[in-house]
């Protein structure tokens, strides 16, 4: 294993640990080798029944017809499941935390705003029969153009997607999760240089090896047990409490073994329908994405696009930063409106910079929904933020850790979200990477330290 | 083709079942002989985590029509073990810390085994093709590599000591 450099941690704790620095082994390990975890899908129970999916196939589109006679006929067809057999239609996830407005349906009523988007559920003896059934599905369209493109979403002779009247989160009556900090503009025009540049990512999606699914039994009490492969179980509990208008104690979640989350576990796509199917049938349900719906349907990464606009002096101070930062959500809420926020609180980076400008946009297109996936919001952002950082350094022929050890927040910083910045390190991680990668930095650099305070020093 | 009765010899227990003509090997193995280990991933042949081995070679069992295969031998992770000891490759795998979400694990393990039944001393780029079959979305593949290079030296070490004993 690799040297653990403790040096600079070295006042503020002991080291005479029993775990850490030891190779302790995971608690699952053997069921894992053996075979004989037990996954959600790993569990059979008698006289289970099946549960698939009709999607949309238009991204943005209103329903004028739902015929579902020809699915009931196929052999094996138990129910079918609309909208109107939903007792809360409208949903969203983080109406736990008070972040509303519940902006999207279980099953689609009288419109679909993404390609895929569930309109009606069909239970089964069998997969293959749910398969077929719904299949046998027919949903006339009218279709509506789509909004494919975040910055198309935000003007203003956009059509309006949303319900809720707006083609972004509303973040307490503004636009954008927002960050001012001195002037900006000011900024600019005192700088020697400005450099603008723009960023994208595409969606990614999390393509766990175990797909999105749960199995719904109904218990002699009346009780539902759900056995489900979320990354949320408790989340997964109260949002499908809410969606049943049933009370919490009338759910129990049995899961915590997941095959693959990353994040794309944690919105509730398959409880709620599982468990209205059960009820409904009285049997155990399993509701299984395909590998098709874990690629096409399930939330990826959001695809973002990114700003940056630096005004920065001959010495290689950055004395402003504008970002406007664009989150693709796709067509509902999910985790993204949190996403955007994370990203916001991620800006400017690590450096301190005397004036910050930032918008950080999430925007509804007819995409499929974004959501959670390791780091959401951050990530993206710090690749933008990063790239900026070497763009600049080659533009001014700065060393690239040069540049960052220049503008690196120190202890004692106010960052642009006013909070006092303490417990700093970026200045010591980049000495020690330069020192470990051979790569050599002047005395001057090499002084520095994050508890001196900005101009003491260097 | 009608339901029909396959005979397999499933880690070494001769075993019955009705077989539809849709019935593959993975769904008879995991919901009728209640052997849960060969995982459905993906069920179109492209993850590798349903990867058994029938008459010792790898194969991805939800591609396999279970009426096809009838009379063969099917090996799983269920039944590697000898009792509470584990198969050197399985042994690897726990300490060389090659497991992360485990879902991946079995078949990654069954290509493993089919590999050093093989090949006693492969190299890392063997492994490699050995296991390229198989997903771990995790990305944990730089333990699993070393796991099975280890395993196969346990084997050797093995061998060795059993030849001059």
């Amino acid at each position: 294993m690799a040297r653990i450099d403790s040096e600079y941690f070295r006042d503020e704790r002991s080291s005479d640990f029993t775990v850490i620095g030891t190779a302790v082994q995971r608690s699952d390990v053997l069921g894992h080798v053996t075979g004989r975890t037990e996954f959600m899908e790993d569990r059979t129970f008698p006289n289970l029944a099946h549960l698939k999916i009709h999607r949309s196939a238009h991204h943005h589109a209103l329903i004028t017809d739902v015929d579902y006679s020809e699915a009931l006929k196929v052999p094996g067809v138990l129910r079918v499941i609309t909208y109107k057999d939903v007792p809360e239609n409208w949903y969203g996830v983080l109406r736990l935390i008070g972040i509303g407005p519940d902006d999207e349906p279980v099953l689609a009523e009288d419109r679909v705003l993404y390609k895929g988007e569930p309109i009606v559920a069909v239970v089964a003896d069998s997969e293959a029969a749910a398969l077929e059934g719904a299949s046998k599905v027919k949903v006339t369209y009218t279709e509506l153009p789509a909004v494919l493109d975040v910055e198309e979403a935000m003007l203003p002779e956009t059509p309006v997607i949303k319900r809720a009247g707006t083609n972004y989160f509303v973040y307490e009556g503004h636009h954008a999760r927002r960050i001012r900090f001195g002037d900006v503009e000011a900024g600019f025009a005192e700088a020697d240089h400005i450099f603008e540049y723009r960023y994208s990512s595409a969606p990614i999606e999390h393509a766990p090896t175990e797909t999105t699914g749960c199995i719904v039994v109904p218990q002699p009490g009346g009780r539902l047990l759900i056995h489900s492969n979320t990354q949320a179980a408790f989340f997964t509990l109260d949002n499908t409490a809410l969606t049943l208008k049933r009370p919490f104690t009338d759910l129990q979640v049995k899961g915590g073994t997941v095959g693959g989350g990353f994040g794309g576990k944690v919105d509730v796509m398959v409880e709620p329908l599982a468990c209205i199917a059960a009820t409904m049938t009285n049997r155990p349900v399993k509701f299984v994405y395909t590998r098709e719906e874990e690629m096409q349907v399930s939330s990826p990464r959001a695809a973002e696009r990114i700003y940056i606009k630096d005004g920065v002096m001959n010495d290689g101070r950055i004395v402003a930063r504008k970002i406007m930062l664009y989150v693709d959500a796709g067509a509902y809420a999910r985790h993204s409106p949190y996403g955007a926020t994370k990203a916001a609180a991620h800006l400017p980076g690590p450096y301190t910079i005397p004036n910050v400008y930032a918008d950080c946009h999430c925007v509804y297109t007819n995409r499929t929904p974004s959501s959670a996936m390791r780091g959401f919001g951050v990530t993206i952002a710090d690749f933008a933020i990063e790239s900026q950082m070497d763009q600049v350094a080659r533009a001014l022929h700065i060393d690239p850790l040069e540049f960052r050890l220049r503008n690196a927040y120190r202890d004692g910083d106010v960052k642009a979200h006013r909070k006092v910045a303490s417990g700093t390190a970026l200045i010591e991680v980049i000495q020690s990477t330069a020192a470990l990668v051979g790569h050599e930095l002047p005395e001057e650099y090499r002084a520095m330290s994050s508890s001196t305070p900005r101009g003491a020093g260097a | 083709m009608p339901v029909r009765i396959v005979n397999l010899k499933v880690n070494g227990v001769d075993q019955a079942f009705m077989a539809k003509p849709e019935t593959t090997l993975l769904l008879a193995l995991r919901e009728q002989l209640g052997l849960t280990g060969a995982k459905r991933g993906c069920a179109q042949g492209a993850c590798g985590s349903c990867t058994v081995l029938l008459d010792g070679a790898p194969v991805v069992s939800c591609l396999v029509p279970a009426a096809t295969v009838d009379g063969s031998a099917v090996a799983t992770v269920e039944g590697l073990a000898d009792g509470q000891e584990l198969s050197d490759v399985q042994q690897a795998f726990i300490d060389g810390f090659a497991t992360q979400c485990g879902f991946c694990t079995p078949g990654m393990i069954m290509s493993a085994e089919a590999l050093l039944a093989r090949n006693p001393d492969p190299t890392a780029d063997e492994v490699n093709e050995a296991i390229s079959g198989n997903v771990c979305r995790c990305t944990g593949y730089a333990p699993i590599v070393s796991a099975i290079l280890d395993a196969a030296r346990r084997r050797r070490d093995r061998a060795g000591q059993e030849a001059t004993r």
